[in-house]
């Protein structure tokens, strides 16, 4: 996708005109906070396994590159093949090959946010390969020509009617006096378009909630099915996946997927949970007969061993979007990366660019309503402030902003003349606004005064009265 | 009021926050008052500016930790140190203690306050045991949960249970009274339309309640909600919990003239 | 240099490590060669019937059918009832598993078995579950002749039966049990967890069943009625 995150406040500003997707974005926190409060309330161990949780990806990133060894040693001793990529470029050229090399005109793909971080749709559909988004909310952005608005809910910001259009526009082929008017049929259409894409492609490829160390296994987790009919009938299986996907043991993802289903959908287990060891054994009647994994790097090795490292255990269950009050108030789009909501605030800088994605972690009230529900228990508003302590270091904040924290800091440090400058401001704007008791509008504070009254200060400060009554 | 601690009585530092100090003296005053009525000798150090967080969360660390060792050296001499503030509150108890951790000895200092840094209604209600205000108040309150206060401090239940005891008081609670209000210090001049949207959501939450007024334990949000509500032409007045529980509520709600 | 090596390069520049370190090799290796089990909700611990009646609880919680039966000499009547009461042809695609060969398909002469992997085309497909687990209502499926994988997912309805021995209260018990099976290390191509029948909720976040696997998963469980 092209990234945008530089015009974020214009993003903003067009998201939150955008009638249909503030519709559609009140199915958001019906649609997730409540099951995830409910199915979380119903599991007292909920909280002692998020610390587990965090425990065991500690433990796995302080031995990253061991545990990388052992899963590679692992898939390929099950035969699989196992690629390396330290680029989304590399990784790209990878697929591309093993693509050429299966012959493959179409691909089907689950859902993976790490090939949306890559861009390799558009890669491959310039260099002549069909790809197919197989998930349903992939499917349709893929129709649009749009990328993810949510890292679990691709299409949360469409509304039925809109996909209805989007179906009638493409899927010229069916009776076009068909009923789609429920959201039963959209799916049952989406459904039958797709079982033939499944059977018909050469290759299917899929991401990885997981990689697990012990066995070379890789695990995808979908509600829908699509990733295990992507990956049991073509005839070759990829698997992109970013370093930090690796787990210890079985039992290590166990512990995870408790976890990661309550708190990204509110379910207490997730539909399909699919774990993928090499490629089909003698006998075995289905399944791929190549298995690739290409583990990717992509900046995550930026983030390791720093201030950052503790984004690197998240696991992908968009309960920090679901909960943000920013995020609810325009959706992902308006992020302008594929990673959206505080998380990818915190991930685009690291994989896009600071200079390309300041704004994001700025643009945060620091609520920590975020850090409260993540299940990895990731600092995500301590992650957004070292953003921006980045940002102020290499003086990428406005200079406006900067003169006018300067001012106040130097004065914070300087109470004598705090309380001279204070008195005599406080003074004056206290006598302008005893009247009405608050100002409708004042110079330089219109940032303030677009949307709401300021409150009138009383004449003389606290410390001057208590100073008063003191003497 | 005396600067002259008993044997008995702790002696509390009252830091009052910069908005406090500069647009609300009276929170200051019933913050005084609960401290005083529950036994406290209470100082107030002439010194106190700011707590630093807009620096440290704009990313400027050394003007951050600048200002938390003028608070530290202003500070460090009570029993403890009270906030009427769960935001401002939590920079000094949560936050200096990294933000000077490179320094062995401010960082100890940092640690020694945050240890006997306190917000307000939790310190009265926690520490000191005060399970009963005298006061009263005749309307309906809905309390909005500032998130600084609510995640950082863990106050929830305390100013509802403080507020119980308050005579003539009915509390109506708000849906989602643990949304942020938008309000986020700069963030709200940085992306007014963002946090104008937030603010939005909350005024109708507050409205939709049916209480008269709206309270919380942070002027910051309070300014913000009470700023939207009077745009709005909402008859719906906004007060710092500390008034109310201090039956302080002869003075104008905030953002109300005389 | 490599791709490898240049991203284990960086991974080991990142946590000033060599990777040669002995300690952490010896960290890694033990908890590779010694899975330890973590923290197990309590409601995965339960025993017995209990557990068993957790397990269909939790299935019908999640939408699936489930049909509680004796003996495994009452399967084949339990399908053709549940084919019945649907609506739905009498004939089943199934795997070489023995268990399911071995049941009494002669009380049923009316219904038509296939067997193999399915096509796509298949309306009912039968599979025979390596075990369960009752937190959450979950089946355990493996690949092979046996059970096919394509069965778990090209049907419009899927039939599984599972013996209320073989459900456990948690997952780590299952793993336990492929690693008797299978061998330390090793795993079937493929694993699956199935926990209710197909579904999605990216329209409007409303839940419909049915999106790409099977619209319908009915579960028939052999004994374990205290």
């Amino acid at each position: 996708m092209r990234i945008t995150a530089p015009a974020f406040k214009e993003n903003a500003q067009n998201a939150l005109t955008d009638l249909h997707l503030q519709r559609a974005l009140e199915h958001v926190e019906a649609g997730f906070i409540h099951k995830r409060a409910k199915v979380v309330a119903a599991l007292p161990e909920f909280d002692a396994l998020r610390d587990a949780a965090r425990d065991i990806k500690n433990h796995t990133l302080e031995h990253l590159d061991l545990y990388l060894e052992a899963y590679e040693k692992a898939a390929t001793k099950a035969g699989g093949q196992v690629h390396w990529a330290e680029t989304g470029g590399d990784a790209r050229a990878i697929i591309l090959d093993i693509c050429r090399k299966a012959g493959a005109k179409t691909i089907t793909k689950g859902k993976s946010m790490v090939s949306e971080e890559i861009n390799i749709n558009d890669f491959l559909a310039e260099n002549g390969i069909e790809p197919v988004e197989t998930d349903l909310g992939e499917y349709i952005i893929q129709l649009r020509g749009e990328p993810p608005s949510h890292i679990i809910a691709p299409a949360v910001h469409l509304t039925k009617d809109q996909v209805e259009a989007d179906f009638r526009r493409v899927h010229t082929h069916l009776d076009a006096a068909r009923d789609l008017s429920e959201s039963t049929s959209l799916l049952a259409e989406a459904r039958g378009v797709l079982r033939d894409k499944f059977l018909a492609a050469d290759v299917g490829m899929t991401g990885a909630n997981f990689l697990v160390a012990e066995t070379g296994t890789s695990v995808i987790v979908t509600n829908e099915g699509n990733g295990d009919l992507t990956q049991v009938l073509p005839r070759v299986h990829i698997v992109i996946a970013s370093i930090e996907k690796v787990v210890p043991t079985l039992e290590d993802v166990s512990t995870l997927l408790r976890v990661l289903a309550r708190s990204a959908t509110g379910q207490d287990m997730t539909v399909y949970n699919t774990f993928s060891t090499g490629p089909r054994r003698p006998g075995d009647p289905d399944g791929p007969e190549e298995y690739h994994v290409v583990i990717l790097d992509n900046g995550r090795t930026a983030m390791l061993g720093n201030e950052f490292h503790d984004m690197l255990r998240c696991i992908r269950c968009g309960a920090c979007m679901n909960h943000c009050p920013v995020y609810h108030a325009i959706g992902g789009h308006a992020y302008g990366t594929p990673y959206v909501g505080p998380m990818g605030a915190v991930l685009a800088p690291a994989l896009f660019g600071l200079d390309e994605a300041a704004n994001l972690p700025n643009a945060s009230t620091f609520c920590g309503r975020c850090e409260s529900v993540c299940p990895m228990r990731i600092p995500l508003p301590k992650l957004l402030r070292h953003w921006r302590e980045k940002e102020f270091e290499r003086g990428l904040a406005p200079a406006t902003q900067r003169w006018g924290l300067g001012v106040w800091a130097y004065f914070a440090q300087h109470p004598r003349l705090y309380r001279l400058s204070t008195r005599l401001a406080i003074g004056a704007l206290g006598w302008l606004g005893k009247k009405k008791g608050r100002f409708r509008a004042l110079p330089l504070a219109g940032g303030w005064t677009r949307h709401r009254d300021l409150p009138a200060p009383s004449s003389r400060t606290f410390i001057d009265q208590i100073r008063d009554r003191e003497q | 009021m005396t600067d002259k601690p008993s044997q008995k009585a702790p002696h509390v530092g009252l830091f009052a926050t910069c908005l406090v100090d500069l647009f609300r003296p009276g929170v200051g005053f019933a913050a005084i008052k609960l401290l005083e009525d529950a036994g406290c000798t209470v100082s107030v150090p002439q010194s106190q500016t700011c707590c630093g967080q807009p620096a440290y969360n704009s990313g400027d660390r050394r003007d951050a930790a600048a200002i938390a060792k003028t608070v530290i050296a202003a500070f460090e001499a009570y029993d403890f140190v009270v906030v009427p503030s769960g935001s401002c509150g939590g920079t000094i108890k949560k936050h200096y203690p990294g933000l000077l951790g490179d320094d062995r000895e401010w960082g100890a200092r940092a640690e020694a306050l945050s240890a006997k840094t306190h917000e307000l209604i939790s310190f009265l209600t926690d520490i000191l045991g005060v399970a009963a205000v005298s006061a009263r108040f005749d309307g309906s309150v809905t309390y909005h949960d500032s998130c600084s206060g609510l995640r950082e401090m863990g106050i929830e239940a305390q100013p509802r249970a403080l507020l119980e005891t308050v005579d003539g008081l009915t509390i109506r609670e708000m849906a989602d009274a643990d949304v942020c209000c938008g309000f986020g210090g700069t963030f709200c001049v940085k992306y007014p339309e963002l946090s104008n949207a937030i603010v939005e959501k909350k005024t109708e939450a507050i409205a939709a309640s049916g209480a008269d007024t709206v309270l919380a334990g942070d002027l910051g949000c309070l300014m913000n909600m009470a700023g939207k509500l009077q745009r709005q032409g909402r008859p719906i007045k906004a007060r710092h919990v500390a008034e109310v529980l201090a039956g302080m509520t002869d003075m104008p709600a905030i953002g109300e003239s005389e | 240099m490599s791709g490898r090596e240049t991203v284990l390069g960086k991974v080991r520049r990142a946590l000033a490590v060599s990777g040669a370190e002995a300690e952490r090799k010896a960290a890694v290796d033990e908890r590779l060669a010694n899975p330890v089990a973590g923290l197990i909700p309590e409601r995965g611990q339960l025993e017995g019937a209990a557990r068993v009646d957790l397990f269909c609880k939790m299935a019908e919680a999640v939408q699936a059918g489930v049909t509680r039966v004796a003996s495994s000499d009452d399967v084949p009547e339990a399908i053709a009832k549940f084919l019945r009461q649907n609506n739905l042809p009498a004939e089943i695609r199934l795997g070489a598993d023995d268990r399911l060969a071995g049941l009494p398909w002669e009380k049923t002469p009316n219904l038509t078995r296939k067997s193999g992997p399915s096509d796509g085309r298949d309306l009912t497909g039968v599979s025979h579950a390596l075990g369960g687990v009752a937190e959450t209502g979950t089946l355990v499926l493996h690949s092979g002749s046996d059970n096919p994988t394509t069965l778990n997912f090209l049907p419009d309805t899927h039939i599984v039966v599972v013996a209320a021995d073989d459900i456990a209260g948690d997952y780590e018990t299952v793993w336990q049990r492929i690693r008797t099976i299978f061998g330390k290390g090793v795993m079937p191509r493929t694993v699956n967890w199935v926990t209710g029948p197909s579904r999605s909720a990216d329209i409007e976040q409303t839940l419909l069943l049915g999106a790409h696997g099977p619209r319908a998963l009915q579960i028939i469980v052999i004994g374990g009625t205290a």
